[in-house]
Parts: structure tokens; C-alpha cells; sequence
């Protein structure tokens, strides 16, 4: 299982703030959990398009498309930050 | 060293005296208080909510210092910022750093929070008299942080 965290205006249009997920075979890399994420159609297919401006990281470190996934890791996507 | 993320407001008076006490390398401070504005992008702002990621947000924070003290001599360095429900004219985040001299601790200061606000994961929503909007981030603040990468210490 992994965690899986969203925030702010992605959370909101998603309708969730977390969830625990079983990595399916061949889910290896952000970028392919981000494909099988926009799989479930909806909401998750808007937010999850590639075309979308979203940051992700791995446990709590900034990650790219190329990031690779193991069991147990704790994966955050979210829209770029506003802080300060 | 130190980083906190709170709900509660800061005394910029206090925390400065707080660095000072005992330590008599310090010869210089500079410290940035950033506010809550009543106006953005043309529309009056009733309040604003400040969302971020625990233990993602502090530990870019303190990633962010260790960058600057590896760029300019850093004493001490300390970053308070806000979360949750703030209106106009409230503070939001305070960054204060010494050094010895004060052109280390005015380039740490602005570098620290130049990379805090395109880095540390926390997203603004305002509540206008339209309603709710997330706050767009900005490209000026990416060219703001871009800039560090060509300044040589």
C-alpha cells in the first residue's frame, strides 16, 4: 500500500484529502501512477491530465514524472505553491 | 536554527531578542514580516486560508536554510509562518537572520524568502466578495528565486 495525499484547490476538486492505495502491477513511477490515477475518469481524469500544472513529491521530497515507487512511500500531489 | 509552522501570531520584537541573548558573534540582523493585503489581483480580500503540508512544509523550510548558510555566513536563522484563517493587515510569515555583518544577513534574509514562497508547500485561498479562490502562483515570484542562481557568494 502506499499513502496518497492531496491538497488544497486539487483536494477540493478531487473531494479528497487521502486515501491508501494498493500499487497495481506495472505502477512503478509518479508518472504512471498519475496515468492510472486519471484512469478513474471524472474529476481525476481533469486533474490528473498531463496538461495540468501539478507538483508531486515522495515522501515529503520533491519528485518528478521519473520518480520511482515502493510499497509504503507516501506520494503528494498539488498545485504550485503560494506561500509567504 | 528554526522553523515553525503555527496558527498563532509572532512578536518580531521578542524572537530578535530571543537570537541576540548570548550571543555576542551577532553583529548584524534583518528580518521580513510579510502581511495579509486587503486587495489582490483588483478584488477586495475579506480573509484568507492558509493551507500546507506537515512535516513536507518544515522540512523544505529548514532545507532552505541550509542552502543560504551555504552561500553567506549565517549565525542563526529563523522562519515562523502562519497557517489557517488570517484577514487583511495580519502577519503571515517572519524570516530573521544573523550575521556578523549585515550584507550576509540582508542576501540570506531575501534569498530565504524568495525560495520559501516558490518551495515550501502552503497554498493561499482568499475569500473575496466573489467567493473563495485559490491564489495563483505567480511567475515573478519564479524569477525572483531564479535570480540566487546566478548570484555567486
Amino acid at each position: 500500500m502506499i499513502r496518497l495525499l492531496y491538497f488544497a484547490r486539487l483536494r477540493e476538486a478531487l473531494g479528497a484529502g487521502s486515501e491508501a492505495l494498493e500499487l497495481p502491477k506495472g505502477v512503478d513511477t509518479l508518472a504512471r501512477l498519475r496515468a492510472h490515477l486519471a484512469e478513474r475518469g471524472g474529476a481525476w481524469a481533469v486533474e490528473m491530465a498531463p496538461a495540468r500544472n501539478l507538483r508531486a513529491a515522495v515522501n515529503q521530497d520533491v519528485a518528478n514524472p521519473e520518480t520511482s515507487l515502493k510499497d509504503g512511500d507516501e506520494v503528494a500531489f498539488f498545485p504550485p505553491v503560494t506561500g509567504g | 536554527m528554526n522553523v515553525r509552522v503555527q496558527e498563532q501570531d509572532f512578536d518580531i520584537s521578542a524572537e530578535i531578542a530571543a537570537m541576540r541573548a548570548g550571543n555576542p558573534k551577532i553583529g548584524a540582523i534583518a528580518s521580513f514580516v510579510g502581511v495579509v493585503r486587503d486587495v489582490n489581483e483588483g478584488d477586495s480580500v475579506a480573509t484568507m486560508t492558509l493551507e500546507h503540508y506537515p512535516g513536507m512544509t518544515e522540512k523544505s523550510i529548514a532545507t532552505i536554510i541550509d542552502q543560504a548558510r551555504g552561500r553567506w555566513e549565517v549565525l542563526d536563522a529563523l522562519v515562523i509562518h502562519r497557517v489557517g484563517t488570517l484577514k487583511p493587515t495580519d502577519q503571515i510569515v517572519l524570516v530573521i537572520v544573523a550575521s556578523a555583518h549585515r550584507g550576509d544577513a540582508f542576501a540570506a534574509c531575501e534569498f530565504i524568502m524568495d525560495y520559501l514562497k516558490t518551495q515550501a508547500p502552503f497554498w493561499k485561498k482568499e475569500i473575496t466578495p466573489q467567493g473563495g479562490r485559490w491564489v495563483d502562483a505567480r511567475a515573478t515570484d519564479e524569477r525572483a528565486a531564479e535570480r540566487w542562481e546566478d548570484v555567486k557568494k
